[in-house]
């Protein structure tokens, strides 16, 4: 239906303002996109703004008030220390959300480069991808305790590790859109009119490659989520009493019968954080595919 | 066939060997002086001595790749600083605790999500399929940790069906060892299981419009042998295919589990070498569980041409 109208983009603004309005019309129509991005953005719109959303600071002790259950005034109850266990979600968000925002960052950037470059010069590209491919023969989890194990307890050895985790299979799929593309007519026509390696890599055949690789970032950004609350479950996350969700957890790992609602609450947070990102990548990768649409 | 083979296996040495030189620059990566950091903060001037002289830091770093590249050739993994042993012999005793765990929940998920995702694609668009595939992104949502946590809560704090942690092994009899690792396993299946009914749901929807299928209904075949027959037998190539991923992913939600149910396998050991600072460890069970997918994984590609007749 659109499609036909999507293919012929006028240079009249009338028309282009139809066709961005189509555009958003056709992505709001995906349920999955709405919904998936409505749960990120709750969960990040506070976490930006979490010392006006959160009581207490977070590593606040009140003492006197350990182990309260769900409140009025402790929205999620407290923990051991008698910490408000809902400023810790969100703070712990600021943390958990910034750490996989940084690793989507990083894998996004590295991911494109050397997807696009060992799919453009095949000299590089056998290297480029066993590199790729030794990377990938270790488990992420694995890989990441290990890096973060020689790097040291800090927060950036966690984005590093999870980072290098997860650059290698975004690489693999730009690398794979690259091949598809070069081989394009007008990846031809640039080339034949002059135009530069660096112009056709980075004007013509990365923007092409976007799609994909925003399907496979908003994926990855679940991940991070995920692994970065494993990485401070183990114990070699950011370091306590930063209150990341993994923390919060592993803390309340011991009382978890009898006061549940320490470790219900920040698990439920990494649960739906994740839940939205895996969503909004639904979402995304059925627009972009309409083979597998009508399935939301 | 053995051609095939061995054209796969000679494909894998550049990686085998790229694997090596990383898992060896793991070490290197050591902020200051490896040996003194590897000897803990109030280690004396000699025990540091003692560890960079053990661990051949005092040698040229091209000869200490070289060095490690020789020893890994004679099946030489190092040696762990803190339980003083070959790291090999250390992940052998624990490998039967991690193979339990992973293969049991490799054994939960491949039904589990074979049907789910089946299910799914038949009843494309129906509350069934939404039913699933809420489920199965809840799967790959939820992290494993919480879920062993609030499962030891629920079935051994408050029902007591099953032990809380540690492990039984199989030669203590079937009964306990099965109890003992049964909630760990469903667990990690979890996460699989929605990962794999994703994949299985996505690819039976191409089946169902395949032309053969068309033509089956054409015929006259009944549903339940078209699914049965035609669809799921492509389903198994699926499961195939994503073998080498899932394996990867059970032993990296190994780690975690096995921290979670404290259970004495590969995972913990890593773990515990990270808290020990034991370097050697880390690095030696790393090339051995990375050499391990590697094989495995040539092995499902030869296994995959075998199965597919089309690709024979």
């Amino acid at each position: 239906m659109t499609d036909s109208t999507m293919q012929t983009v006028e240079p009249d603004p009338a028309a282009a303002g139809q066709f961005l309005h189509k555009r958003l019309r056709r992505i709001l129509r995906h349920r999955s996109i709405v919904i998936g991005a409505a749960i990120v953005a709750a969960i990040v719109i506070p976490a930006i703004a979490a010392p006006l959303v959160a009581h207490f600071p977070p590593n606040e002790m009140h003492i006197r008030d350990r182990f309260t259950f769900p409140s009025g005034e402790y929205w999620m109850g407290t923990d051991a220390y008698g910490r408000d266990v809902f400023s810790r979600v969100v703070h712990g968000a600021r943390i958990s959300m910034g750490i996989a925002a940084l690793v989507t960052l990083i894998v996004g950037i590295c991911g494109a480069m050397l997807g696009v470059l060992a799919g453009y010069y095949r000299v590089i590209d056998g290297f480029v991808m066993r590199v790729m491919d030794a990377l990938m023969a270790f488990p992420e989890i694995l890989l990441a305790i290990a890096i973060t194990a020689a790097l040291g307890p800090q927060l950036n050895s966690v984005v590093i590790a999870i980072a290098a985790a997860y650059v290698p299979r975004t690489v693999r799929i730009v690398r794979a859109s690259t091949l598809l593309i070069r081989e394009l007519a007008f990846v031809e026509a640039a080339f034949i009119n002059g135009v530069g390696d660096l112009r056709i890599l980075f004007r013509h055949i990365l923007p092409n490659c976007v799609g994909p690789l925003a399907v496979q970032l908003t994926f990855v950004f679940a991940y991070a989520i995920l692994a970065e609350a494993a990485l401070s479950f183990i114990g070699v996350g950011p370091p306590p009493p930063a209150p990341s969700w993994g923390n919060v957890i592993s803390d309340s790992r011991d009382y978890a019968a009898e006061a549940w609602w320490v470790m219900a609450f920040p698990g439920l947070a990494i649960s739906l954080a994740a839940l939205g990102a895996n969503l909004l990548g639904d979402g995304l990768s059925d627009l972009l595919d309409p083979r597998m649409k009508g399935n939301s | 066939m053995l051609a095939y083979a061995t054209r796969h296996f000679s494909l894998a040495v550049p990686v085998i060997l790229i694997v090596a030189v990383l898992a060896f620059l793991l070490m290197h990566a050591l902020p200051g002086d490896p040996a003194s950091v590897m000897a803990g903060s109030d280690a004396s001037p000699a025990e540091i001595e003692r560890i960079r002289v053990q661990l051949g830091l005092d040698r040229p770093v091209i000869e200490q790749l070289l060095l490690w590249g020789w020893n890994l050739l004679h099946g030489d993994f190092g040696r762990s600083l803190t339980l003083n042993q070959p790291v090999m012999s250390a992940v052998v005793e624990r490998a039967p605790v991690t193979l339990s765990l992973s293969l049991l929940a490799l054994a939960i998920t491949v039904p589990i999500s074979l049907v789910l995702g089946a299910l799914a694609a038949y009843r494309r668009g129906t509350a069934v399929d939404g039913i699933v595939m809420v489920l199965a992104l809840a799967g790959v949502s939820v992290p494993g940790f919480w879920l062993g946590i609030l499962g030891i809560t629920l079935f051994s704090v408050k029902l007591g069906w099953v032990p809380s942690s540690g492990y039984v092994p199989l030669s203590s009899g079937v009964g306990p060892w099965f109890a003992s690792i049964i909630l760990p396993a469903t667990v990690l299946a979890f996460f699989q299981i929605g990962f794999l009914a994703r994949i299985t749901r996505a690819t039976m929807l191409e089946v169902f419009e395949q032309e053969f299928i068309r033509a089956a209904r054409a015929r006259g075949v009944g549903e339940w042998r078209i699914v049965s027959k035609h669809v799921l037998r492509n389903g198994l190539l699926i499961i195939v295919t994503a073998c080498g991923v899932i394996l990867t992913m059970l032993i990296s939600g190994a780690v975690v589990t096995e921290t979670v149910f404290a259970l004495p396998g590969i995972g913990r050991l890593v773990v515990q070498g990270v808290f020990a600072r034991d370097y050697p460890l880390i690095q030696g069970v790393l090339i051995i569980i990375a050499l391990v997918l590697v094989v495995v994984n040539i092995l499902v590609d030869i296994l995959y041409r075998l199965i597919d007749p089309r690709l024979r």
